[in-house]
């Protein structure tokens, strides 16, 4: 362990990583931002889960500097009268939450395609293209709104909005794995060829573990970069479907729906349920697109080009 | 005969994070109206970057630091912009080594040599189409009319060379610069597109510097040559003298590697080693850690020019000056 | 090329099939035909024998057959709340979204060209990194925040732009239009920005890494050797090699951009395909989500044939041999 460690501190990774500015501080806010929503439960002044405390009469306080500022309420509250900053780091959490669960899920999915597709070939490779190729012309987004819609129309609201974490993910997961598979899928070709996979394969060893053992450690730096940037995606397409009503109730709001919730008050003036939630939102997706930047800059891997 | 260009003490540097790197080292040589020179020397001389330096034309972060092109008597390295950009295409042309890669894809044959006429020649589109037809007549491509309409893909890599041959004449240019025009024909091409641009070069009375690394081309088609190890000229002369009697021992390995040289049967001869990268040039003269001659002085210091047969040979080697 | 075209048109109906069938399939789990034609309160023996009749009892695959006959001849069920073939009530939508979708292309195409090219012949001026600084911010806030946004600022602050709705139209052989009004164009504005503010940098930063790739190749090389002028190197030589992966490209990004108009469609209550969309979805009504689904699957298919067809007509070496 202290020798990975070590080793780590002196790699090109690491260096580079000290030298770009940039970098260190997205990476310190995504820090920041994770373990904020990870203690959630912990820090926020508020409980927004928790109705007895919740008074309807809180609803629409400005934040804590304006007037009619309430000194318990930092940045104010939302129209049901939740602490908004507690309420934003909850939200957060879900948010998060359902970001890495939906990338774990399509990275699995999209990995095994991809390994599959590359390293059988033939019929099942073009048939399993075609189909990452039709789906993601359809847009990624546009598969996650559809499924999400049928969802919640043959589950009813009610009980969509009981399963929504799990399913968002799932509908997450299911509509972006075809950058996965399409990335993974090439760096197998470019490595299949190569000799010691051919050595591997006349010394006898079977199919599944050089695929396992030999290939898939070739695909990481690829992998690696599209996670970093499929995370970002993923929490947007949570907060689009939460805003349309089609993700997280208010009731258990993400920052999507939050947002969704303050947008009819900001005519009446109530701008900070949405401006708060919004500009966090953004902060995150920010952060983990600058660091996926700079993680492609550094490893250049080859991606698949759409 | 009037002197049609002067390279002179000619210095290229590439900027870079760490600092300016030297890739050409006080380069000269002179050209004649019509006279053909033949820059020699293995990959990474700098034997590219010195035909480019000449149009202006060096990628970034390569840039001219010092030295004059004299041109017809005019310094480029001191023009404006304009004025380099009107003489490069119309006095000056060049041909490049990969005839795949140097025509757009995406253009037709006939746009391409088109706008090449406008940009230096107030005529008419017609008038530029039939000058056109008549250099590709010139360079033995058949229906010329037809061919201006096609694309690139459509013609093969011999094809290709001879368009961008009849792309060079449009112009009526004094000097053409062809970067290894022939190397990456097939073998049977090869011949043919030298003795063209040979033909064409005595017939229109043009200069040309012959970039390659091919000493048995150069023997053929050009009356003098510059041998170039390292971003310097090690040795230049007559062709038929530096040939029959190479001084620099850079020279002599490279001739002796020529396959006709070997005994048919044995190994062909090589210069043990290889060129130094722009990072690692060693002190004194930079050939000496390859070099069978080598002395003790070779290691320390660089080696002045010794000028032979009446002038018109020089060979810089401690070697020579010593015997 | 003909042989390309009809390659793709093939594949495209291949495709289509399968987007019927996905519809049809959610169709036949969770929607309720009878109850789209006579709706709730209707006994128990009406209803059997009205599904008989329907044809509701047949096997599945029969059905499907029956679906996709339908489809073809442009009937897609109807829809429960409008009461209305449900085909007719997208159309009656669609110029909306389609008028909308135009309007942002056109601030793209616009905007991303110039400051793409910009930006590759430029790298290290001030104003190229600033747009790439921008960009990545540009591309890191949703759609519909910025949308919000827009709205907060224009609207509700300055009081300048209307904040929904598509003012005044006029209906032109059943298209209703905004583009022929003043009241109508202003509309447009703020969705138009919004719909474009996340391909707009997307499509600078494409434009500009591709570029910057092209200037790189031999025959730009060989282009400035010519003698020709920046210009000319710059918008014919350089652009038009660009615009081949950015066309492609582009054909995806135009149906993310139908997707985002449901989000755009939304925050300003524009009356169109994704409004629409939303609506059924609240409403349970099946039918018309399922068609709304076909329809933009058409659309989709249709675009991305068109892009296919875009590209081989600036890709000599397509159109001449039908290889891609």
């Amino acid at each position: 362990m202290k020798r990975a460690l070590r080793r780590f501190r002196a790699s090109y990774l690491f260096f580079s990583f000290k030298r770009d500015p940039v970098a260190v501080v997205s990476f310190s806010i995504l820090m920041a931002l994770v373990g904020c929503s990870l203690l959630a439960p912990l820090i926020s002044p508020h409980d927004p889960y928790d109705t007895a405390t919740i008074d309807i009469m809180n609803a629409e306080i400005p934040p804590m500097w304006m007037d009619g500022g309430d000194k318990s309420f930092f940045l104010g509250t939302d129209i049901q009268g939740r602490d908004l900053l507690s309420t934003m780091l909850y939200g957060m959490r879900i948010s998060v939450l359902i970001g890495i669960g939906a990338v774990f899920m399509q990275a699995v999915l999209g990995i095994l395609i991809g390994l599959i597709s590359g390293y059988v070939g033939g019929r099942i490779d073009s048939l399993l293209m075609r189909m990452a190729d039709v789906q993601l012309s359809f847009s990624t987004l546009m598969v996650a709104i559809i499924v999400s819609a049928v969802f919640q129309v043959a589950f009813g609201v009610g009980k969509y909005e009981d399963m929504a974490v799990p399913l968002l993910i799932v509908i997450i997961g299911f509509a972006e794995w075809p950058q996965y598979a399409r990335t993974v899928r090439a760096s197998v070709l470019g490595e299949k060829s190569k000799e010691y996979v051919e050595a591997a394969r006349v010394s006898g060893f079977s199919a599944i573990r050089i695929m396992i053992r030999h290939i898939l450690p070739n695909t990481l730096s690829p992998v690696l970069v599209i996670s970093t940037v499929q995370v970002a995606n993923a929490v947007m397409s949570e907060a689009a479907l939460s805003f349309l009503g089609l993700g997280m109730p208010v009731t258990k709001p993400s920052l999507g729906s939050l947002i969704n919730s303050g947008f009819e008050y900001i005519f009446s003036g109530s701008w900070w349920i949405t401006f708060f939630p919004g500009i966090l939102l953004v902060l995150l997706v920010l952060v983990i697109n600058l660091l996926g930047d700079w993680l492609r800059d550094v490893l250049n891997p080859k991606l698949y080009k759409g | 005969m009037g002197r049609l260009l002067e390279v002179d003490n000619l210095e290229i540097k590439f900027a870079l994070r760490f600092g300016d790197l030297t890739a050409i080292n006080g380069v000269s040589f002179t050209l004649d109206k019509g006279e053909r020179l033949g820059l020699v020397g293995e990959s990474g001389a700098g034997k590219s970057v010195t035909g480019f330096a000449i149009i202006n034309l060096i990628s970034k972060p390569g840039y001219i630091s010092g030295g004059r092109i004299l041109f017809q008597g005019r310094d480029l390295t001191k023009m404006s912009y304009e004025g380099v950009r009107q003489i490069r295409g119309d006095r000056i042309s060049m041909i490049f080594q990969d005839p795949m890669m140097t025509l757009n894809p995406v253009l037709t044959v006939g746009t391409q040599m088109i706008e090449t006429l406008l940009a230096h020649r107030n005529m008419t589109v017609r008038d530029a189409e039939a000058v056109s037809i008549e250099k590709l007549k010139k360079v033995q491509i058949s229906s010329p009319e037809q061919r201006l309409k096609q694309y690139p893909h459509e013609f093969s890599g011999g094809m290709r060379q001879r368009i961008v041959i009849a792309i060079a004449l449009l112009t009526g240019p004094e000097l053409i610069i062809a970067d290894e025009p022939t190397t990456a024909l097939d073998v049977t091409i090869q011949a043919e597109i030298m003795d063209l641009l040979l033909g064409l070069c005595e017939s229109e009375n043009m200069g040309l510097i012959l970039i390659t690394h091919d000493l048995a081309v150069v023997s053929q088609v050009t009356e003098k040559i510059a041998v170039m190890y390292a971003g310097k000229i090690v040795e230049s002369g007559p062709t038929e003298r530096i040939i029959n009697d190479p001084l620099h021992p850079y020279t002599r390995g490279l001739i002796n590697a020529l396959p006709e040289v070997a005994e048919p049967g044995t190994r062909l001869n090589q210069i043990p080693g290889m060129m130094p990268t722009l990072t690692s040039i060693p002190k004194g003269c930079s050939f000496h850690p390859r070099c069978d001659y080598r002395l003790d002085v070779c290691e320390t210091e660089d080696p002045e020019f010794i000028y032979l047969e009446n002038n018109k040979r020089r060979v810089s080697c401690h070697y020579w000056k010593n015997k | 090329m003909f042989a390309f075209i009809v390659k793709r048109v093939v594949q495209s109906i291949f495709v289509m099939i399968v987007i019927a069938f996905i519809g049809f399939c959610i169709k036949h789990q969770i929607g309720d035909p009878v109850r789209d034609i006579v709706g709730i309160s209707v006994s128990a023996e009406e209803r059997e024998a009205l599904r008989e009749e329907l044809g509701l009892n047949d096997p599945f695959m029969i059905q499907f057959g029956r679906f996709l006959k339908n489809a073809a001849q442009g009937d897609l069920g109807l829809s429960y709340f409008f009461k209305k073939p449900a085909l007719e009530v997208i159309l009656a939508k669609a110029p909306a979204t389609i008028e909308l979708v135009l309007v942002s292309s056109l601030f793209i195409i616009i905007f991303s060209i110039p400051a793409g090219i910009f930006a590759a012949i430029r790298p290290r001026h001030w104003f190229s990194r600033f747009m790439m600084g921008t960009s990545i911010v540009g591309v890191s806030i949703p759609v519909f925040l910025t949308a919000i946004l827009l709205i907060f600022v224009f609207s509700v602050e300055l009081n300048w732009l209307p904040s929904y709705g598509r003012g005044e139209t006029v209906n032109i052989g059943g298209w209703q239009t905004g583009f022929l009004t003043i009241d109508g164009l202003i509309h447009l504005i703020l969705p138009g920005i919004a719909l474009s503010s996340i391909m707009l940098p997307l499509f600078i930063r494409l434009i500009r890494s591709e570029m910057m790739e092209v200037l790189e190749t031999d025959y730009i090389k060989y282009a400035w050797a010519k003698g020709l002028k920046p210009g000319r190197i710059w918008l014919l030589h350089a652009f038009k090699n660009t615009l081949l992966p950015v066309i492609t490209v582009g054909g995806v990004q135009l149906g993310i951009m139908i997707a985002y108009t449901i989000l755009t469609e939304t925050v300003f209550q524009w009356q169109g395909m994704g409004f629409m969309f939303l609506e059924a979805v609240e409403r349970s009504d099946t039918s018309l989500l399922v068609a709304y689904m076909v329809f933009v699957g058409v659309l989709f298919v249709v675009v991305n044939t068109v892009v296919d067809i875009i590209y081989g007509l600036v890709n000599p070496m397509v159109r001449i041999t039908g290889r891609k």
